[in-house]
Protein backbone atom coordinates (compact mmCIF):
# COMPACT_ATOMS: atom_id res chain seq x y z
CA UNK A 1 0.00 0.00 0.00
CA UNK A 2 1.75 2.74 -1.63
CA UNK A 3 0.56 6.13 -2.61
CA UNK A 4 0.65 6.62 -6.75
CA UNK A 5 3.28 9.20 -8.09
CA UNK A 6 2.02 13.15 -7.83
CA UNK A 7 3.82 15.61 -8.64
CA UNK A 8 4.56 17.78 -5.64
CA UNK A 9 3.69 21.59 -4.92
CA UNK A 10 4.59 23.43 -1.52
CA UNK A 11 3.60 27.22 -1.85
CA UNK A 12 4.63 28.82 0.77
CA UNK A 13 1.79 32.16 0.23
CA UNK A 14 -1.46 31.75 -0.65
CA UNK A 15 -1.44 33.77 -4.41
CA UNK A 16 1.17 30.83 -5.50
CA UNK A 17 -1.03 28.39 -4.08
CA UNK A 18 -3.70 29.67 -6.29
CA UNK A 19 -1.72 29.92 -9.12
CA UNK A 20 -0.80 26.71 -9.13
CA UNK A 21 -4.24 25.48 -8.39
CA UNK A 22 -5.57 27.54 -11.36
CA UNK A 23 -2.85 25.59 -13.56
CA UNK A 24 -3.59 22.33 -12.99
CA UNK A 25 -7.24 22.69 -12.83
CA UNK A 26 -9.51 19.54 -12.35
CA UNK A 27 -5.81 17.08 -11.91
CA UNK A 28 -4.91 19.25 -8.65
CA UNK A 29 -5.69 18.09 -5.48
CA UNK A 30 -5.34 19.77 -1.91
CA UNK A 31 -3.23 18.55 0.75
CA UNK A 32 -3.94 19.83 4.38
CA UNK A 33 -3.48 17.65 7.32
CA UNK A 34 -4.39 14.86 4.75
CA UNK A 35 -5.91 12.48 7.63
CA UNK A 36 -8.74 11.43 4.70
CA UNK A 37 -6.98 12.27 1.81
CA UNK A 38 -3.79 9.85 2.61
CA UNK A 39 -5.37 6.80 3.19
CA UNK A 40 -6.94 7.46 -0.02
CA UNK A 41 -4.03 7.74 -1.83
CA UNK A 42 -2.19 4.81 0.08
CA UNK A 43 -5.12 2.64 -0.90
CA UNK A 44 -5.02 3.87 -4.60
CA UNK A 45 -8.43 5.14 -4.74
CA UNK A 46 -7.31 8.56 -5.88
CA UNK A 47 -4.62 9.24 -7.93
CA UNK A 48 -4.46 13.12 -8.57
CA UNK A 49 -1.45 14.16 -10.76
CA UNK A 50 -0.27 17.34 -9.22
CA UNK A 51 -0.49 18.03 -4.99
CA UNK A 52 -0.85 21.18 -3.85
CA UNK A 53 0.39 21.11 -0.61
CA UNK A 54 -0.57 23.63 1.74
CA UNK A 55 1.07 22.82 4.77
CA UNK A 56 3.36 26.03 4.48
CA UNK A 57 0.98 28.69 4.10
CA UNK A 58 1.14 29.98 7.67
CA UNK A 59 -1.19 33.05 6.98
CA UNK A 60 -3.89 30.39 6.64
CA UNK A 61 -3.56 28.81 10.18
CA UNK A 62 -6.02 30.60 12.58
CA UNK A 63 -8.59 30.24 14.88
CA UNK A 64 -10.13 33.57 15.30
CA UNK A 65 -13.17 35.06 17.15
CA UNK A 66 -14.64 38.24 14.88
CA UNK A 67 -17.55 39.43 14.07
CA UNK A 68 -20.49 36.73 15.77
CA UNK A 69 -18.08 33.96 14.39
CA UNK A 70 -15.74 31.61 14.95
CA UNK A 71 -13.19 31.65 12.10
CA UNK A 72 -11.47 28.63 11.32
CA UNK A 73 -8.35 29.48 8.87
CA UNK A 74 -7.83 25.93 6.13
CA UNK A 75 -4.70 25.13 8.06
CA UNK A 76 -5.94 25.08 11.86
CA UNK A 77 -5.84 21.30 13.05
CA UNK A 78 -8.77 19.90 15.02
CA UNK A 79 -6.88 20.12 18.15
CA UNK A 80 -6.28 23.99 17.74
CA UNK A 81 -9.87 24.22 17.16
CA UNK A 82 -10.56 21.61 20.31
CA UNK A 83 -8.04 23.40 22.78
CA UNK A 84 -9.15 27.18 21.59
CA UNK A 85 -9.93 29.17 24.83
CA UNK A 86 -12.14 31.74 22.71
CA UNK A 87 -13.64 29.23 20.30
CA UNK A 88 -14.91 27.08 23.15
CA UNK A 89 -16.50 30.05 25.27
CA UNK A 90 -18.53 31.10 22.02
CA UNK A 91 -19.11 28.31 20.58
CA UNK A 92 -18.87 25.07 22.78
CA UNK A 93 -20.75 22.71 20.02
CA UNK A 94 -17.41 23.02 18.31
CA UNK A 95 -15.39 21.39 20.81
CA UNK A 96 -18.11 18.89 22.34
CA UNK A 97 -18.22 17.94 18.44
CA UNK A 98 -14.07 18.03 17.32
CA UNK A 99 -13.48 15.63 20.48
CA UNK A 100 -15.59 13.17 18.53
CA UNK A 101 -13.10 13.51 15.69
CA UNK A 102 -11.26 10.15 15.53
CA UNK A 103 -8.90 9.88 18.17
CA UNK A 104 -6.28 12.88 19.28
CA UNK A 105 -3.50 11.44 17.04
CA UNK A 106 -5.29 12.43 13.82
CA UNK A 107 -6.57 15.45 15.33
CA UNK A 108 -3.15 16.68 15.90
CA UNK A 109 -2.59 16.55 11.69
CA UNK A 110 -6.44 17.00 10.52
CA UNK A 111 -7.64 20.40 9.75
CA UNK A 112 -11.32 21.03 10.44
CA UNK A 113 -11.64 22.88 7.35
CA UNK A 114 -10.33 19.74 5.46
CA UNK A 115 -13.03 17.59 6.67
CA UNK A 116 -15.65 19.95 5.21
CA UNK A 117 -14.09 19.95 2.30
CA UNK A 118 -13.82 16.34 2.36
CA UNK A 119 -17.61 16.50 2.77
CA UNK A 120 -18.13 12.90 4.60
CA UNK A 121 -21.85 12.36 5.55
CA UNK A 122 -20.36 10.42 8.80
CA UNK A 123 -18.02 13.42 9.44
CA UNK A 124 -19.00 15.51 12.93
CA UNK A 125 -17.46 19.12 11.52
CA UNK A 126 -19.74 19.45 8.52
CA UNK A 127 -22.89 18.82 10.43
CA UNK A 128 -22.03 21.25 12.92
CA UNK A 129 -21.53 23.86 10.22
CA UNK A 130 -24.59 23.08 8.86
CA UNK A 131 -26.45 23.32 12.35
CA UNK A 132 -24.81 27.06 12.81
CA UNK A 133 -26.14 27.72 9.16
CA UNK A 134 -22.52 28.57 8.55
CA UNK A 135 -20.35 29.56 5.75
CA UNK A 136 -16.86 28.14 3.85
CA UNK A 137 -14.72 30.84 2.07
CA UNK A 138 -13.98 29.79 -1.41
CA UNK A 139 -10.75 31.42 -3.26
CA UNK A 140 -9.60 31.13 -6.98
CA UNK A 141 -6.74 32.69 -8.24
CA UNK A 142 -6.80 37.08 -9.63
CA UNK A 143 -8.80 37.38 -6.42
CA UNK A 144 -11.65 35.88 -7.02
CA UNK A 145 -13.61 34.78 -3.79
CA UNK A 146 -17.03 33.30 -2.81
CA UNK A 147 -19.19 32.45 0.14
CA UNK A 148 -20.82 29.30 0.11
CA UNK A 149 -23.38 28.65 2.81
CA UNK A 150 -23.33 25.41 4.38
CA UNK A 151 -26.97 24.32 3.06
CA UNK A 152 -25.34 24.69 -0.58
CA UNK A 153 -21.84 23.32 0.30
CA UNK A 154 -22.35 19.91 0.93
CA UNK A 155 -23.88 18.22 -2.21
CA UNK A 156 -23.34 14.31 -1.55
CA UNK A 157 -21.09 11.99 0.01
CA UNK A 158 -17.24 13.26 -0.23
CA UNK A 159 -18.31 15.81 -2.68
CA UNK A 160 -18.68 19.50 -2.10
CA UNK A 161 -19.53 22.89 -3.87
CA UNK A 162 -15.62 23.58 -3.88
CA UNK A 163 -14.92 23.58 -7.87
CA UNK A 164 -11.25 23.24 -9.66
CA UNK A 165 -9.42 25.82 -9.31
CA UNK A 166 -11.03 26.77 -5.43
CA UNK A 167 -9.35 26.74 -2.41
CA UNK A 168 -11.63 26.19 0.60
CA UNK A 169 -9.18 29.29 2.84
CA UNK A 170 -11.73 29.57 5.40
CA UNK A 171 -14.91 28.22 7.32
CA UNK A 172 -16.78 30.54 9.16
CA UNK A 173 -19.36 29.22 12.39
CA UNK A 174 -21.59 31.57 13.54
CA UNK A 175 -22.26 31.90 17.10
CA UNK A 176 -25.51 30.95 18.31
CA UNK A 177 -28.01 33.49 20.26
CA UNK A 178 -27.50 34.24 23.98
CA UNK A 179 -28.93 31.44 26.07
CA UNK A 180 -28.08 28.36 24.01
CA UNK A 181 -27.09 25.12 25.79
CA UNK A 182 -25.72 22.41 22.75
CA UNK A 183 -24.55 18.79 23.44
CA UNK A 184 -23.25 15.85 20.86
CA UNK A 185 -23.59 12.35 21.18
CA UNK A 186 -22.68 10.14 18.73
CA UNK A 187 -22.45 5.81 19.06
CA UNK A 188 -19.64 3.78 16.84
CA UNK A 189 -18.87 0.22 17.32
CA UNK A 190 -15.30 1.79 18.95
CA UNK A 191 -14.45 4.73 20.34
CA UNK A 192 -13.18 7.33 17.56
CA UNK A 193 -14.89 5.04 14.91
CA UNK A 194 -17.30 6.97 12.36
CA UNK A 195 -20.09 6.92 14.09
CA UNK A 196 -23.00 4.65 13.12
CA UNK A 197 -24.73 7.41 13.77
CA UNK A 198 -24.69 11.10 15.79
CA UNK A 199 -26.57 14.05 16.65
CA UNK A 200 -25.58 17.21 18.10
CA UNK A 201 -28.37 19.61 19.36
CA UNK A 202 -28.65 23.44 19.69
CA UNK A 203 -31.44 24.39 22.06
CA UNK A 204 -32.46 28.27 22.91
CA UNK A 205 -33.91 29.07 25.78
CA UNK A 206 -35.20 32.27 27.17
CA UNK A 207 -35.04 34.39 30.47
CA UNK A 208 -37.46 32.03 32.07
CA UNK A 209 -35.69 29.13 31.08
CA UNK A 210 -38.57 27.96 28.58
CA UNK A 211 -37.54 26.43 25.17
CA UNK A 212 -37.51 28.96 22.14
CA UNK A 213 -36.08 26.66 19.51
CA UNK A 214 -34.44 23.94 19.02
CA UNK A 215 -31.99 22.14 16.38
CA UNK A 216 -30.60 18.65 15.81
CA UNK A 217 -27.66 18.03 13.22
CA UNK A 218 -27.43 14.67 12.25
CA UNK A 219 -24.69 12.87 10.89
CA UNK A 220 -24.35 9.01 8.76
CA UNK A 221 -28.03 9.21 8.28
CA UNK A 222 -28.24 10.49 5.06
CA UNK A 223 -25.77 11.59 2.21
CA UNK A 224 -25.02 14.90 3.57
CA UNK A 225 -25.53 16.41 7.17
CA UNK A 226 -28.99 16.34 8.08
CA UNK A 227 -30.73 19.09 9.84
CA UNK A 228 -34.04 18.81 11.45
CA UNK A 229 -35.56 21.84 13.62
CA UNK A 230 -37.17 20.14 16.51
CA UNK A 231 -39.07 23.73 17.89
CA UNK A 232 -42.27 22.03 17.38
CA UNK A 233 -41.88 19.47 19.48
CA UNK A 234 -40.35 21.15 22.45
CA UNK A 235 -41.12 24.80 21.90
CA UNK A 236 -42.70 27.00 24.60
CA UNK A 237 -42.01 23.86 27.34
CA UNK A 238 -40.19 24.74 30.36
CA UNK A 239 -36.25 23.10 30.07
CA UNK A 240 -37.08 20.74 32.50
CA UNK A 241 -40.04 19.76 31.43
CA UNK A 242 -40.17 19.77 28.07
CA UNK A 243 -40.63 16.30 25.91
CA UNK A 244 -37.22 15.30 24.66
CA UNK A 245 -38.08 12.08 23.25
CA UNK A 246 -40.79 13.65 21.03
CA UNK A 247 -38.15 15.52 19.89
CA UNK A 248 -36.07 12.81 19.44
CA UNK A 249 -39.23 11.22 17.63
CA UNK A 250 -39.73 14.13 15.43
CA UNK A 251 -35.81 13.57 14.28
CA UNK A 252 -36.26 10.07 13.76
CA UNK A 253 -38.80 10.40 11.70
CA UNK A 254 -37.10 13.00 9.40
CA UNK A 255 -34.36 10.77 8.32
CA UNK A 256 -34.03 8.25 5.74
CA UNK A 257 -30.83 6.51 6.66
CA UNK A 258 -29.78 3.07 4.81
CA UNK A 259 -28.66 -0.03 5.21
CA UNK A 260 -25.16 -0.70 5.07
CA UNK A 261 -22.56 -3.63 6.72
CA UNK A 262 -22.60 -1.64 10.04
CA UNK A 263 -26.09 -0.85 10.74
CA UNK A 264 -29.83 -1.32 9.64
CA UNK A 265 -31.79 1.58 8.57
CA UNK A 266 -34.14 0.46 11.29
CA UNK A 267 -31.28 0.81 13.70
CA UNK A 268 -29.97 3.96 12.76
CA UNK A 269 -33.61 5.52 13.06
CA UNK A 270 -33.82 4.32 16.16
CA UNK A 271 -30.46 5.69 17.57
CA UNK A 272 -31.48 8.71 16.26
CA UNK A 273 -34.48 9.24 18.26
CA UNK A 274 -32.31 8.28 21.03
CA UNK A 275 -28.85 10.45 20.78
CA UNK A 276 -31.23 13.58 19.89
CA UNK A 277 -33.76 12.83 23.28
CA UNK A 278 -30.55 12.76 25.03
CA UNK A 279 -28.69 15.10 23.40
CA UNK A 280 -31.16 18.03 23.54
CA UNK A 281 -31.83 16.74 27.19
CA UNK A 282 -28.11 17.69 27.93
CA UNK A 283 -28.28 20.72 25.99
CA UNK A 284 -30.94 22.27 27.80
CA UNK A 285 -29.46 20.94 30.99
CA UNK A 286 -26.17 22.48 29.92
CA UNK A 287 -27.86 26.04 29.29
CA UNK A 288 -29.82 26.31 32.69
CA UNK A 289 -26.92 25.10 34.95
CA UNK B 1 17.06 11.08 -10.07
CA UNK B 2 13.88 9.84 -11.63
CA UNK B 3 11.67 7.15 -12.96
CA UNK B 4 8.93 7.73 -15.18
CA UNK B 5 6.54 4.65 -14.24
CA UNK B 6 3.99 5.37 -17.24
CA UNK B 7 1.54 4.99 -15.06
CA UNK B 8 1.70 8.71 -13.71
CA UNK B 9 4.22 11.24 -13.76
CA UNK B 10 7.88 11.49 -13.76
CA UNK B 11 9.20 11.04 -10.10
CA UNK B 12 11.88 13.24 -8.82
CA UNK B 13 13.43 12.87 -5.84
CA UNK B 14 13.94 16.14 -3.50
CA UNK B 15 15.86 16.35 -0.47
CA UNK B 16 14.45 16.68 2.70
CA UNK B 17 15.55 17.05 6.11
CA UNK B 18 14.58 15.72 9.17
CA UNK B 19 16.02 15.87 12.65
CA UNK B 20 14.98 12.25 13.99
CA UNK B 21 15.97 11.89 17.73
CA UNK B 22 17.93 14.66 17.53
CA UNK B 23 20.15 14.11 14.93
CA UNK B 24 20.08 15.74 11.84
CA UNK B 25 19.29 13.43 8.55
CA UNK B 26 19.15 14.75 5.18
CA UNK B 27 17.57 12.36 2.31
CA UNK B 28 16.94 12.23 -1.10
CA UNK B 29 13.13 11.01 -1.42
CA UNK B 30 10.48 11.26 -3.86
CA UNK B 31 7.51 13.39 -3.37
CA UNK B 32 5.33 10.44 -2.00
CA UNK B 33 7.94 8.73 0.17
CA UNK B 34 5.48 8.42 3.50
CA UNK B 35 7.43 9.68 6.30
CA UNK B 36 7.05 6.05 7.77
CA UNK B 37 9.58 4.52 5.03
CA UNK B 38 11.64 7.66 4.94
CA UNK B 39 12.64 6.58 8.78
CA UNK B 40 12.92 2.94 7.83
CA UNK B 41 14.42 2.55 4.50
CA UNK B 42 16.11 5.84 3.91
CA UNK B 43 16.90 6.75 7.66
CA UNK B 44 17.38 2.81 9.20
CA UNK B 45 15.24 3.50 11.97
CA UNK B 46 13.38 0.42 11.67
CA UNK B 47 11.78 0.87 15.28
CA UNK B 48 8.74 2.30 13.45
CA UNK B 49 6.27 -0.46 12.47
CA UNK B 50 3.84 -0.11 9.77
CA UNK B 51 0.63 -2.15 10.34
CA UNK B 52 -2.35 -0.70 8.64
CA UNK B 53 -0.60 1.73 6.33
CA UNK B 54 -4.15 3.67 6.11
CA UNK B 55 -4.19 5.32 9.69
CA UNK B 56 -6.29 3.15 11.07
CA UNK B 57 -3.80 0.61 13.50
CA UNK B 58 -1.74 3.67 15.09
CA UNK B 59 1.58 1.28 15.15
CA UNK B 60 3.60 4.18 12.91
CA UNK B 61 2.84 6.81 15.50
CA UNK B 62 6.05 9.10 15.95
CA UNK B 63 6.25 12.56 17.60
CA UNK B 64 6.33 15.29 14.57
CA UNK B 65 7.67 18.60 16.94
CA UNK B 66 6.44 16.97 19.78
CA UNK B 67 2.81 15.50 19.04
CA UNK B 68 1.76 12.46 18.05
CA UNK B 69 1.14 11.70 14.47
CA UNK B 70 0.60 8.81 12.30
CA UNK B 71 4.16 8.99 9.99
CA UNK B 72 1.41 6.56 7.01
CA UNK B 73 -0.16 9.67 6.72
CA UNK B 74 2.49 12.21 6.33
CA UNK B 75 4.48 12.37 3.23
CA UNK B 76 8.12 13.19 4.43
CA UNK B 77 8.66 16.11 2.07
CA UNK B 78 5.66 17.64 3.81
CA UNK B 79 7.16 17.81 7.00
CA UNK B 80 10.61 18.83 5.35
CA UNK B 81 12.68 20.09 8.28
CA UNK B 82 10.66 18.72 11.70
CA UNK B 83 11.92 17.25 14.48
CA UNK B 84 11.12 13.22 14.65
CA UNK B 85 10.76 11.61 17.90
CA UNK B 86 10.81 6.97 17.18
CA UNK B 87 11.10 4.48 19.59
CA UNK B 88 14.44 4.69 19.01
CA UNK B 89 13.82 8.01 20.69
CA UNK B 90 11.95 7.46 23.74
CA UNK B 91 15.05 5.72 25.67
CA UNK B 92 16.77 7.52 28.41
CA UNK B 93 20.14 9.46 27.62
CA UNK B 94 22.78 6.88 28.84
CA UNK B 95 20.65 4.38 25.96
CA UNK B 96 19.08 2.38 28.77
CA UNK B 97 15.22 2.00 28.58
CA UNK B 98 13.17 5.37 29.08
CA UNK B 99 9.79 4.89 31.83
CA UNK B 100 7.92 4.07 29.29
CA UNK B 101 9.33 1.64 27.91
CA UNK B 102 10.49 0.16 31.37
CA UNK B 103 6.98 0.50 32.46
CA UNK B 104 5.69 -1.89 29.58
CA UNK B 105 8.44 -4.72 30.85
CA UNK B 106 7.18 -4.20 34.13
CA UNK B 107 3.51 -4.58 33.22
CA UNK B 108 4.34 -6.75 30.66
CA UNK B 109 2.50 -4.44 28.46
CA UNK B 110 3.81 -6.47 25.11
CA UNK B 111 3.91 -9.99 23.77
CA UNK B 112 4.48 -9.70 20.01
CA UNK B 113 5.71 -6.01 20.06
CA UNK B 114 4.62 -5.44 16.85
CA UNK B 115 2.12 -2.79 17.95
CA UNK B 116 4.19 -1.38 20.99
CA UNK B 117 6.83 1.64 18.99
CA UNK B 118 3.33 3.02 18.34
CA UNK B 119 2.51 2.93 21.66
CA UNK B 120 5.44 4.03 23.59
CA UNK B 121 5.34 7.01 21.06
CA UNK B 122 1.98 7.59 22.11
CA UNK B 123 2.44 7.34 26.06
CA UNK B 124 5.57 9.39 25.92
CA UNK B 125 4.18 12.42 24.09
CA UNK B 126 0.81 11.84 26.26
CA UNK B 127 2.57 11.73 29.87
CA UNK B 128 4.23 14.90 28.89
CA UNK B 129 1.38 16.92 28.89
CA UNK B 130 -1.14 14.88 31.68
CA UNK B 131 1.74 13.26 33.85
CA UNK B 132 -0.88 11.52 36.22
CA UNK B 133 -3.68 10.24 34.32
CA UNK B 134 -7.19 8.21 35.76
CA UNK B 135 -7.17 4.40 34.59
CA UNK B 136 -9.58 5.68 32.57
CA UNK B 137 -7.80 8.47 31.10
CA UNK B 138 -4.97 5.65 30.24
CA UNK B 139 -7.35 4.07 28.55
CA UNK B 140 -8.78 7.50 26.66
CA UNK B 141 -5.23 7.81 25.97
CA UNK B 142 -3.99 4.60 23.75
CA UNK B 143 -7.89 4.72 21.95
CA UNK B 144 -5.98 5.04 18.85
CA UNK B 145 -3.73 2.09 19.06
CA UNK B 146 -4.50 -1.62 17.89
CA UNK B 147 -3.01 -4.36 20.26
CA UNK B 148 -3.83 -7.94 18.93
CA UNK B 149 -1.98 -9.92 21.62
CA UNK B 150 -2.68 -8.63 25.26
CA UNK B 151 -6.31 -7.56 25.36
CA UNK B 152 -5.00 -3.91 26.63
CA UNK B 153 -5.51 -4.51 30.30
CA UNK B 154 -1.40 -4.53 30.81
CA UNK B 155 -1.18 -1.69 28.40
CA UNK B 156 -3.39 0.29 30.75
CA UNK B 157 -1.12 -0.60 33.64
CA UNK B 158 1.86 0.04 31.92
CA UNK B 159 0.56 3.53 31.05
CA UNK B 160 -0.07 4.25 34.85
CA UNK B 161 3.46 2.31 35.56
CA UNK B 162 5.17 4.70 33.00
CA UNK B 163 3.32 7.58 35.16
CA UNK B 164 4.96 6.40 38.35
CA UNK B 165 8.40 5.94 36.98
CA UNK B 166 8.45 9.70 35.29
CA UNK B 167 7.08 10.95 38.84
CA UNK B 168 10.62 9.68 40.10
CA UNK B 169 12.87 10.01 37.11
CA UNK B 170 13.62 13.19 34.84
CA UNK B 171 11.77 12.88 31.33
CA UNK B 172 14.57 12.34 28.78
CA UNK B 173 15.65 10.64 25.53
CA UNK B 174 13.23 13.17 23.41
CA UNK B 175 14.78 16.60 21.89
CA UNK B 176 11.24 17.53 20.14
CA UNK B 177 10.07 19.47 23.98
CA UNK B 178 6.59 20.15 22.95
CA UNK B 179 5.08 22.98 25.02
CA UNK B 180 1.79 21.76 27.58
CA UNK B 181 -1.34 22.58 26.08
CA UNK B 182 -2.96 25.11 28.99
CA UNK B 183 -5.59 23.34 31.45
CA UNK B 184 -9.09 23.60 29.82
CA UNK B 185 -9.94 26.77 30.40
CA UNK B 186 -14.26 26.36 29.55
CA UNK B 187 -16.62 25.88 32.08
CA UNK B 188 -16.09 22.24 32.00
CA UNK B 189 -18.76 20.94 29.09
CA UNK B 190 -21.57 23.36 30.04
CA UNK B 191 -22.27 26.82 28.42
CA UNK B 192 -20.80 29.87 29.29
Amino acid sequence: MKPPPFVYHRPTDLDEALAVLAEVGHDGKVLAGGQSLVPLLNMRLAAPRHLIDINRIGSLAYVRCAGGAVEVGALARHAEVERDAGAYVAIPLLRQATACVAHPTIRNRGTTVGSLVHADPAAELPAVLAMLGGTVELATAGGGRRTVAAAEFFLGPLESAVRPGELAVAARFPVPPPRTGSAWLELSRRHGDYAVAGAGVLVMLDADLRVVRARAGLISVGPTPVVVDLTDAVGGRPFDAADWAAAGALAAGAVEPEDDIHATAAYRRHLVGVLVARAAAQAARNRAR
Amino acid sequence: MHADRGDGPAEFAQPVRLVVNGVEHTVQVPPRRLLADALRHDIGLTGTHLGCEHGVCGACTVLVDGAPMRSCLLFAVSVDGAEITTVEGCRAPDGSLGPVQQAFIDCHGLQCGFCTPGFITTVTAYLREYPDPTEAEAREAIGGNLCRCTGYQNIVAAVLRAAELQRTTPVSGDTAARTPAAPDPGPGGGTP
